[in-house]
């Protein structure tokens, strides 16, 4: 035990100074952490943003100028006034993603209590601001409406009350989101690939067969290389996490920052384990590439982190959560760095994911001495 | 034919970076004869025979070849079917997926003959060098004798008149090597005007050459017959001969090796005993029940081919491998891979230099002490003992990367050592290094062995080695052919030589392989063809033919290649189709009713009965609120006050309070607006019932364009198209380039007649193949599986489509022009293409609302020109009229990605 233990921490230290030596490694390690990071979160995407919106006005009254004043950045672009028969060939364009039409006689008809129609056009193949969009639009046309006919006459009359707040985050900042997330994401990514790449590395090199001819066994080669490459990563994405998220970016953590470390060392484990397994299918750098972008595009978008689990099929979320680690992760750290969740709750995702990594070590040692025989 | 120098270099300085390959280098080949350069690795052999052939770029000097300036480019283009060039390293121009006789199909149409020519020729050449039986092989599951014969006749497939080899038989078994010879003077008395220049590092081959340079550091140490090198230099043999040219600091200290008798073994236990030891890989049976043993102190040397079983049979011997029947014994203890004790007794070399680039050298002894466990309190005593021996004190501390391969192999050595194991496991771990620098190490052995007794089982290619070991064995095809002291060997045979021995063992053993000298005799002599004076077409599709058909077999042959280019758009647009989701439904809530009337029941049903939520069970603290909150579980909570019934009966506008989880801010923001439309329902049924409706001013009437259900999927899906079309293609591309400039088969685009534009159109014609079949089957799962309306025009799309692919692929292309490994070249292409597609395409946001430089990022890349025509054509019914701008525009991208490529590809090395 004590042989195994010295013979690990000898090959972790060995294992540093590869990682050391790898510009390019080092260069993707840092580029993930920082930049990546930083521009990910501050094009908060799926917020409404400086979406194009046209007005067709044929009514060109005080309230229709009136509204077209309200709508207006950072939501909207000011919007452009178009005539009624522009309006097809500007949807089919893609130039507004909306446009409110506002007919004839509108404040006329609404003054004399008429109940006139504004009809508002949606190009609803622009999912994301669409539907919020609209949300927007309406609530501010609303607004314009009851300020120009005095008062609120119909929210005094509504029979409840309606407060609606929200925890954790309650300007629904997409920064805080999307920050956190973008780290998520740069740990599956890095340790995937740094770990697959050392055994690639060493394969490539030749130096595997020196390792396996001394008094060392591939459990101690291959758990070496694990726990260096997520020593690696968990220093990196703390470092992250401090500087960028919380200084940078301004995000306040809630949660424990030690326990979110220590379950992203075992998700490193567990995810540095599935990339030597992959990198047990391939044969040189090239084709472990070709075999990671796939997998890496698959863990990072079907975790949760980007859009909710609730909202894919139910036969697909059961197979991302039985063969994948990274919807567990993604919920453990959503729960600790969102929601200030302690070890108490976040239990059952540490333990899934964990035990999924325990099943790719098995597999990746059980596979490790088979591909050495065909070097 | 030619009178004067086939071959002329004057004041030639090449230089790789910082080092100096080659030194003001003055040097004339004579034409019509087998013209050879001696002289080890690294001292700038190759760099001549590149610069020669027009394969490499001339950077000062004049170089002449067949009387050309090899300069211009017209003159090389001009030349190029008239020399044929096989770089280093065994088959390295080949394809070694494909057949032999498709091997030779590509050359032959690279030289644009006809397919009966091509069939002729084929069966001539493969006649002449015994390899008819096996023309269907792959070329990489041929022995490196045959791999070299396989090559030259790719060289030979257009008759040339300059045939210039570098080194071809290194790592070649001596029959092969002998064949090989015999192949290339019978091919010279049938095209007696034909020169051929070699390159070779074993000096027993140049004996049979015409005329030779020795060379050493750039420089050209002598020239002549060899008859004229050895009686200049006033010794016997060539390589003595060489070492005696060569600078007084280099030889100084150069003691010939002499290996002093081996005492009497003690007792009878053998160090190694190998006792059937068989190995199969599939049903390729790569070493045959070999048994030997090796007596204590023992120098035992292993001879044969590469490829012949020696490195299978040394690595099992090690416990890399486990046999597939037999045992070995080391000291007459089983070996057991397992057993951590034996491993220690081991010391083992592998055949490529296998150390930690990244360690210095006295880190990397460091380590292996200390992983062999050599107790600390030596360690450092140990480590400074070894760099005094092997010489390496001066170097401790610098990284192996940058010594000389000499100085690299006696750190191996020292390395393998350096535990004080009581055997030693050498696989050829001299090939490529000097003659001086080989008799060192051989010196180190020597001491090795008689001093300290340790037990040295060493492979070989070198006969002069071999006859310095205490026993030998002779092995090929993955059996011992026979075993002895050389010198019994020798006598057993009744041979002159070590070499002619060996080659008798060999061809006894292989009688059937060898082709009856009959054979080649039979073979009419190939006509003389009329040369054509003028150079060969600028642009032939028979060679972008070649090219297409190649890459083609290539890629159907790679698995992780096709599994990428067919199930990775598959996978990924199922992954993105569901994954890139905007619909927010079964959004989990719980009620927390301190209520529980009615009236409370009522509302909380509202919620529940909305498709967009799923009710968890009830909530019944304030505690449990947060817990579930927090865990994840709700997506939010309706929270009705005590007294709300009363005071909603009474009208007093009870307070409802709806907290969300923000942790998700898109989930959060949609979940708010569903529901506030939940909210307003309600409250207008409360109006309803208590008869005082509020009458709203005015209606505002939505309108849902193009995807009226307003599903994700229809607005995504196409999206996914776009952006698989450009990833999946450019990858794929980009990938197919460098794949050759790591194997070396690049050097077929430098020394055929193939131009830069057929090579790059030839290669991606594949990839635009392959991608449409991709694009059609995103099609399908667009309209089967995510259900998404096609209401657009389908030719439309069609050609879109194609010309999309063009550019993608040609934009892949253009990275890998500059980029020079395969994992390079995928995650640059990867990034450089994910990003303006996922970003500035519309993708996820609009490129109407795209703010300053993103806008133009987008435009500047064909994704934002093809995201229109997707989606126009699947959700808004667009057709040509709409959209012909953008197709104009992609196919001006195709085109601009293939002149720049055009011009970043280099037709020679530098």
């Amino acid at each position: 035990m004590r042989r195994t233990i010295s013979n690990v921490l000898r090959l972790i230290g060995k294992e540093l100074h590869s990682i050391w030596a790898d510009p390019v490694m080092l260069i993707l390690v840092v580029y993930s952490f920082t930049v990546a990071i930083y521009m990910v979160s501050n094009d908060a995407s799926t917020e409404v943003r400086h979406v194009a919106v046209a007005i067709v006005d044929e009514d060109h009254s005080q309230l229709s100028r009136r509204l077209a004043d309200a709508i207006r950045p950072p939501e909207f672009q000011a919007p452009e006034e178009i005539a009624a028969d522009a309006v097809d060939a500007a949807l089919d364009a893609g130039r507004f993603v909306f446009v409110l039409h506002v007919p004839p006689r509108f404040e006329a008809d609404l003054v004399s209590g008429r109940r006139p129609e504004l009809l508002l056009e949606i190009d609803a193949t622009a999912m994301a601001q669409a539907g919020n969009g609209a949300t927007d639009l309406a609530s501010i046309v609303s607004g314009e409406i009851a300020g120009f006919l005095g008062g609120g006459p119909g929210s005094a009359r509504e029979p409840v009350d309606l407060v609606v707040r929200a925890w954790f985050n309650p300007n629904l900042e997409t920064v805080w989101f999307g920050s956190v997330m973008q780290v998520m994401n740069s740990i599956t990514m890095l340790t995937l690939i740094l770990a697959g790449a050392a055994l690639i590395r060493e394969r490539e090199h030749g130096t595997i067969e020196h390792l396996l001819v001394m008094p060392v066994t591939p459990a101690e080669i291959v758990l070496s290389k694990i726990f260096a490459n997520g020593l690696v990563i968990v220093v990196a994405a703390a470092l992250c996490l401090i500087v960028v998220v919380q200084w940078a970016l301004a995000v306040p953590i809630a949660g424990s920052m030690p326990l979110f470390l220590a379950g992203t060392a075992l998700y490193t484990v567990t995810i540095a384990s599935l990339g030597i397994l992959l990198a047990t299918f391939s044969t040189s750098m090239g084709q472990f590439g070709l075999l990671v972008i796939p997998i890496m595009v698959v863990l990072n978008l079907l975790s949760g982190g980007m859009t909710p689990l609730e909202s894919m099929p139910h036969w697909l979320r059961l197979t991302m959560q039985v063969v994948a680690p990274s919807p567990s992760f993604v919920a453990f750290a959503q729960g600790v760095l969102y929601r200030g969740a302690g070890l108490g709750t976040v239990w059952p995702d540490l333990l899934t994911f964990t035990a999924q990594g325990g099943v790719y070590f098995a597999l990746s040692l059980l596979r490790f001495r088979g591909v050495l025989a065909r070097i | 034919m030619t009178v004067g120098p086939v071959v002329e270099l004057a004041g030639v300085t090449h230089r790789y970076g910082a080092s100096l390959a080659l030194d003001h280098l003055d040097l004339t080949i004579p034409s019509g004869c087998m013209a050879g350069l001696i002289g080890p690795d690294g001292v700038g052999k190759s760099t001549v025979l590149a610069l020669a052939a027009g394969v490499r770029k001339i950077q000062t000097g004049r170089v002449m070849a067949l009387g050309g300036d090899m300069a211009d480019a017209g003159q090389r283009r001009q030349s190029s079917p008239r020399v044929a060039y096989m770089p280093q390293g065994l088959g390295r121009n080949l394809y070694p997926t494909l057949s032999v006789r498709e091997n030779l199909d590509f050359f032959g149409r690279l030289f644009g003959h006809s397919a009966a020519e091509r069939q002729r020729r084929i069966v001539e050449l493969l006649a002449a060098t015994g390899l008819s039986p096996f023309v269907d092989r792959p070329a990489g599951k041929l022995s490196g004798g045959m791999k070299q014969k396989l090559a030259l006749c790719c060289a030979l497939i257009h008759d040339p008149d300059l045939l210039i080899l570098d080194e071809p038989t290194t790592g070649v078994d001596p029959l092969s090597r002998r064949q090989f010879w015999n192949l290339v003077d019978t091919i010279r008395t049938r095209r007696p005007g034909m020169s051929v220049v070699v390159a070779t590092a074993y000096m027993e081959e140049a004996e049979r050459f015409d005329w030779l340079a020795a060379m050493h550091a750039g420089w050209v140490i002598a020239t002549g017959t060899p008859a004229e090198i050895r009686s200049n230099a006033g010794k016997d043999t060539l390589e003595a001969a060489f070492i005696s040219l060569l600078p007084e600091a280099v030889r100084a200290g150069h003691v010939p090796v002499l290996v002093p008798p081996r005492p009497a073994a003690a007792d009878g236990v053998p160090a190694i005993e190998a006792d059937g030891l068989t190995c199969r890989f599939g049903d390729f049976t790569a070493v045959d029940h070999v048994s030997f043993r090796i007596e204590r102190g023992e120098i035992f040397g292993f001879l044969g081919s590469n490829g012949c079983g020696k490195t299978t049979t040394m690595k099992m011997l090690t416990g890399l491998l486990q046999p597939t029947e037999g045992s070995s014994r080391l000291f007459g203890q089983p070996m057991d891979a397992r057993d951590m004790k034996t491993r220690g007794n081991v010391g083992y070399m592998s055949q490529s230099f296998s150390l930690y680039e990244e360690l210095t050298v006295r880190q990397n002894l460091d380590l292996h002490a200390r992983l062999f466990h050599v107790p600390a309190s030596e360690v450092a005593a140990r480590i400074e003992a070894m760099l005094e021996r092997y010489g390496l004190a001066d170097h401790a501390d610098r990284k192996p990367g940058v010594l000389p391969l000499g100085i690299r192999q006696r750190l191996q050595l020292a390395v393998a050592v350096i535990h004080r194991p009581a055997v030693l496991i050498l696989d050829e771990p001299t090939s490529g290094v000097d003659p001086i620098a080989r008799d060192g190490f051989w010196r180190s052995l020597v001491q090795l062995s008689r001093e300290d007794g340790v037990t040295i089982f060493i492979s070989t290619h070198f006969m002069n080695e071999a006859e310095r070991c205490d026993r030998i064995s002779l092995m090929h095809a993955g059996r011992v052919l026979a075993v002895g002291a050389p010198g019994d060997l020798v006598a057993e045979r009744g041979a002159a030589s070590l070499e002619d021995a060996f080659i008798d063992h060999l061809e006894a053993a292989t009688g059937a392989e060898v082709p009856p000298a009959s054979a080649i005799e039979t073979v009419p002599v190939i006509a003389e063809p009329p040369r054509r004076a003028t150079a060969p077409r600028r642009f032939s599709t028979k060679r972008l033919w070649a090219y297409t058909l190649r890459e083609t077999m290539e890629l159907t042959r790679d698995r992780i290649r096709l599994f990428f280019a067919l199930a990775g758009p598959i996978i990924l647009m199922v992954t993105f189709g569901y994954g890139i989701s905007f619909n927010v439904e079964n959004l989990s809530f719980a009620a927390f009713d301190q209520d529980r009337t009615p009236e409370s029941r009522e509302l909380v049903e509202q919620f529940s009965s909305s498709r967009y939520f799923a009710e968890q069970p009830a909530i019944d603290s304030a505690t449990e609120m947060t817990e579930r909150l927090q865990s994840g579980e709700l997506g939010f909570v309706v929270e009705v006050p005590d007294g709300y019934g009363r005071d909603l009966v009474s009208g007093r506008r009870p307070q409802i309070s709806v907290t969300l989880d923000g942790a998700m801010p898109f989930r959060a923001e949609t979940a708010r607006g569903y529901v506030l439309g939940v909210a307003n329902a309600y409250s207008a049924t409360l109006a309803a019932q208590s008869g005082t409706e509020a009458t709203a001013a005015y209606t505002l009437l939505p309108r849902l364009r193009f995807n009226q259900a307003f599903r994700s999927v229809n607005a995504t899906v196409p999206n996914v198209i776009m952006l698989m079309l450009v990833l999946i293609p450019a990858i794929m591309a980009a990938v197919g380039v460098v794949r050759e400039k790591e194997t070396g088969s690049i050097a077929n685009l430098h020394a055929t007649p193939i131009s830069k534009v057929e090579f790059l159109l030839g290669k991606q014609l594949p990839y635009v193949a392959i991608g449409l079949v991709s694009a059609a089957t995103l099609v399908l799962i667009a309209l089967f599986l995510f259900q998404v309306p096609f209401r657009g025009s389908l030719s439309l799309l069609a050609v879109a489509t194609v010309l999309y692919i063009a550019g993608t692929t040609g934009f892949g292309q253009l990275l890998s022009c500059f980029t020079r490994t395969q994992v390079a070249a995928i995650f640059a292409t990867a990034i450089l293409s994910i990003i303006p597609a996922v970003n500035f395409s519309g993708l996820i946001v609009p490129v109407s609302s795209l703010e300053g430089g993103g806008r133009y990022v987008g435009l500047a890349f064909p994704s934002a020109w093809y995201q229109p025509i997707t989606t126009g054509c699947f959700t808004k019914g667009l057709g040509w009229l709409d959209l012909w701008p953008n197709v104009l525009a992609l196919a001006g991208f195709a085109l601009v990605f293939l002149l720049l490529s055009q011009l970043a590809l280099k037709k020679q090395e530098r």
